[in-house]
């Protein structure tokens, strides 16, 4: 076993080395511009593209025309939530996203409430983290132009009841995008089925490069037009231009095959190995916490708060295992995480939040060894804690005056 | 971020972590923090003839926390009264090369060296009121 091990495949993924081969032909070989009509150089850059733009729109359900590429995922939930808000500003300016969705929807939300462009309803979600569909119904007015809902949450895990929110919006006749960045590649996702209009996904967290992504726009029913935020060449149905990354989206294409292959198999192996990480976490420890969907999320998923230590402090001690916390002390905002926040865990346990990520190349072994660790740490790190000591002595920690600082 | 061979250092082997009992004689005991904000600190000097004989620690919070805690004991350790008190978190920034960001883990472990230090002045005091 090598270490250190990497648990953390939220964030990313280590690229599939039969990724990289499919990509390598494209760099000094077949380096032509997709969209030189003119010669041959061309022309294998443009059937490299229409390839891996099949294997894309397979894996979701698509018609391979439905796929704009962008940069990655962030550059799509922007140009989601920009290019749609501009293009229908004359229907109305509502926006109607949820509280626990990641930074790229937030902030582009918050960024067009601030230049007025939108009105936007964030939804509460669930003690799980999940937002419900009636909610979603309720916020609905006349003026509503977009939902934007997130498939699987990259911190806790949870899956929205995305088909059951795709009904509402095709009822009422407004537009729904997903931001399924941590679902595709990972848990089946058809936009047909789903009721998806636009969606947000991205190459590097499903063992593809980093720089590509995508965003799924629907062509009918309904039809669904945006205003482009880049000016250029027109590339991608005038939607998004800059001259494609054949390599990169040769490896998104290969990248999403693959996964659509492998699905099954791999659901069923990371599943089993994250319930066995849970069992043996929540029996070797006393009061750890389960965060987000006891059942319903991503399968490679786990987040557990450990009372009475601090996040940073568990990553340190484990720096063999790449893990990430929810503590303030890790996160560039000084704040611990608004998800687990959103979900009403109090700060104390949010500080003391660990997220497991398992991936494609996680082993058995280094479970085994993560497991034992974790137990170790944890363990060490309550022997040096004033709050398990307190906790120890019957004193409830709640009725503590504590001076915040 | 990386941290300071120091801070690896006091956190893997942490000095003097433990609990004196609060009411034993001339132990003065300091806790600092909150729960909310992610890190609390308790330190307690043992006190005999003016002189802080042991110091011990326990400490919730991140690694620069924990080794500002440790350190802190082990600079109490055969300090006077007087000298305790001059004991700066900018002494500790220094010697554990904290980045900014950290600083905040060093002014919590001079507010409970402050803290320790009144606690046992109190403690002192009612005593020799009470003879």
């Amino acid at each position: 076993m090598k270490l250190p091990i990497f648990l953390d495949n939220h964030s990313t993924t280590p690229m599939d080395p039969r990724v990289l081969d499919a990509m390598l032909p494209y760099f000094v070989e077949k380096f032509g511009n997709a969209a030189s009509r003119n010669h041959a150089f061309g022309w294998d850059a443009e059937e490299a593209v229409d390839k891996s733009r099949k294997q894309i729109a397979k894996l979701i359900n698509a018609d391979p025309k439905e796929i704009v590429f962008t940069s990655g995922a962030t550059e799509s939930d922007n140009l989601a939530l920009k290019g749609v808000l501009e293009m229908y500003r004359e229907k109305g300016t509502h926006l109607i996203t949820s509280s626990t969705e990641h930074r790229a929807v937030l902030d582009t939300a918050k960024s067009l409430e601030a230049k007025g462009l939108a009105t936007v309803t964030y939804l509460q979600v669930d003690k799980h983290g999940m937002v419900n569909p009636d909610d979603v119904r309720n916020a609905i007015t006349d003026k509503t132009v977009l939902i934007s809902v997130m498939l699987a949450n990259n911190e806790i895990g949870t899956i929205n009841p995305i088909r059951e929110i795709g009904k509402i919006a095709k009822e009422k006749g407004v537009l729904f995008h997903c931001d399924a960045t941590q679902g595709v590649g990972k848990i089946p996702v058809d936009v047909q089925a789903l009721g998806i209009d636009l969606m947000s996904f991205s190459a590097h967290k499903m063992y593809g490069p980093k720089g590509v992504g995508a965003l799924y726009v629907r062509k009918k029913n309904p039809r669904v037009r945006l205003v482009a935020q880049m000016d250029g060449g027109g590339h991608e149905r005038g939607m998004r231009s800059g001259t494609l990354p054949v390599p990169l989206i040769v490896g998104f294409g290969k990248a999403c095959e693959l996964c659509e292959q492998e699905m099954a198999t791999e659901t069923a192996r990371l599943t089993a190995m994250r319930n066995r990480l849970e069992a043996a976490i929540m029996a070797g420890l006393e009061e750890s916490y389960l965060n987000g969907h006891p059942t319903n999320r991503l399968p490679g998923n786990l987040n557990i708060s450990f009372a009475y230590v601090e996040g940073e402090s568990l990553l340190m001690g484990m720096k063999d295992i790449a893990l990430s916390s929810g503590s303030a002390c890790t996160s560039a905002t000084l704040e611990p995480s608004y998800v687990l926040r959103a979900l009403g865990v109090g700060v104390e346990l949010a500080h003391s939040s660990i997220r497991f990520g398992l991936g494609r190349f996680n082993t058995e072994e280094e479970i085994d060894y993560t497991i034992k660790k974790v137990i170790e740490i944890v363990t060490k790190l309550r022997e040096m804690s004033p709050l398990y000591e307190m906790a120890k002595e019957g004193v409830d920690l709640k009725s503590v005056q504590w001076a915040a600082h | 971020m990386a941290y300071s061979d120091k801070v690896v250092d006091h956190f893997n082997n942490p000095r003097n972590m433990g609990s004196f009992k609060k009411d034993e004689d001339g132990v003065g005991t300091g806790m600092v923090g909150a729960p909310e904000c992610g890190d609390v600190m308790k330190l307690q000097i043992k006190v005999q003839d003016d002189t802080i004989v042991d110091a011990k620690f326990k400490t919730f919070g991140c690694g620069s926390a924990i080794a500002s805690s440790s350190l802190a004991t082990e600079w109490l350790k055969g300090k006077t009264i007087e000298e305790a008190q001059k004991i700066k978190n900018t002494d500790i920034v220094q010697e554990l090369n904290l980045p900014p960001v950290k600083i905040h883990c060093s002014v919590l472990a001079e507010d409970a060296i402050k803290a320790a230090l009144s606690d046992y002045q109190k403690k002192a005091a009612k005593t020799e009121a009470a003879q």
